[in-house]
């Protein structure tokens, strides 16, 4: 699944947060830096995230990425997807 | 501190708990010893096998581990769940959740009368001397799975 041209990065973290993330916060208002992990994401839930980012983006978070503090905040997980290929080019 | 813990679950999970609080005591023994333990809700597994296909599966788990599943289908969510709860508990017990560890390096064995733990790869090299003598105990109760991982260091304790 690709998302629409005009769905910004942050836009589809905060809907991934929103559908995969189980946060006890409105994830499409939490500030950037926020702990997402102390707003009520679990494991299982930033394994969750993930996927659907991969599933959306059509890529894969590679094994050193594979790490609490990358789903750790909306920008721990901007910050990551901007290093994997094909991702470069979205805002 | 580990007992305060196992006395928590145990009141919502039942006395089998308590049998396995005192097997991981057995394991550890008096060397440096590492515990590491996770709950999963079967159900919530069920809800990520169902949206991401085998794709959840297929990240979390080796051959082997999808074999066994597979080889279960009427309990395939709780020992998927099985999976899930002992690799985040073996990240724990081995301090891996910062190393960027494939979860397929970490690999649940069905044993004759009980359960094994294998470690590959980076998991593997980065638990060193800690990879000794592992445990895996799996409890479950209420819908949930509870995974404790124990370890005991090749070292006695100074």
């Amino acid at each position: 699944m690709n998302p629409p041209d005009s769905l910004t990065i942050d836009k589809l973290i905060r809907t991934v947060l929103r559908d995969h993330g189980r946060l006890q916060k409105d994830p499409l208002t939490i500030a950037d830096r926020d702990d997402l992990f102390q707003a009520g994401m679990t494991s299982h839930s930033s394994v969750n995230v993930m996927l659907a980012l991969e599933g959306a983006l059509d890529v894969e978070f590679p094994d050193h990425m594979l790490k609490r503090s990358v789903f750790a905040s909306v920008n721990a997980i901007r910050e990551a997807l901007s290093q994997l290929p094909g991702t470069r080019g979205l805002q | 501190m580990l007992k305060t813990v196992f006395a928590k679950f145990a009141r919502t999970m039942g006395p089998e708990l308590l049998l396995s609080a005192e097997a991981a005591r057995a394991v550890v023994g008096g060397r440096r010893s590492r515990v590491g333990i996770d709950v999963v809700q079967v159900s919530r597994i069920a809800e990520s096998a169902a949206r991401f296909g085998d794709r959840f599966a297929e990240r979390l788990c080796t051959a082997q581990e999808r074999a066994d599943i597979a080889a279960e289908p009427a309990q395939a969510h709780e020992r998927l769940a099985e999976r899930f709860a002992a690799k985040e508990a073996a990240l724990k017990a081995f301090d891996l959740c910062e190393s960027g560890i494939d979860w397929r390096d970490i690999e649940v064995q069905s044993r004759p009368g009980g359960w094994g733990l294998a470690l590959h790869g980076r998991a593997a090299a980065l638990s060193g001397d800690s990879a000794t003598d592992v445990s895996l105990l799996l409890s479950h109760g209420d819908g949930h799975v509870l995974a404790v991982v124990a370890a005991a260091a090749a070292r006695p304790q100074s």
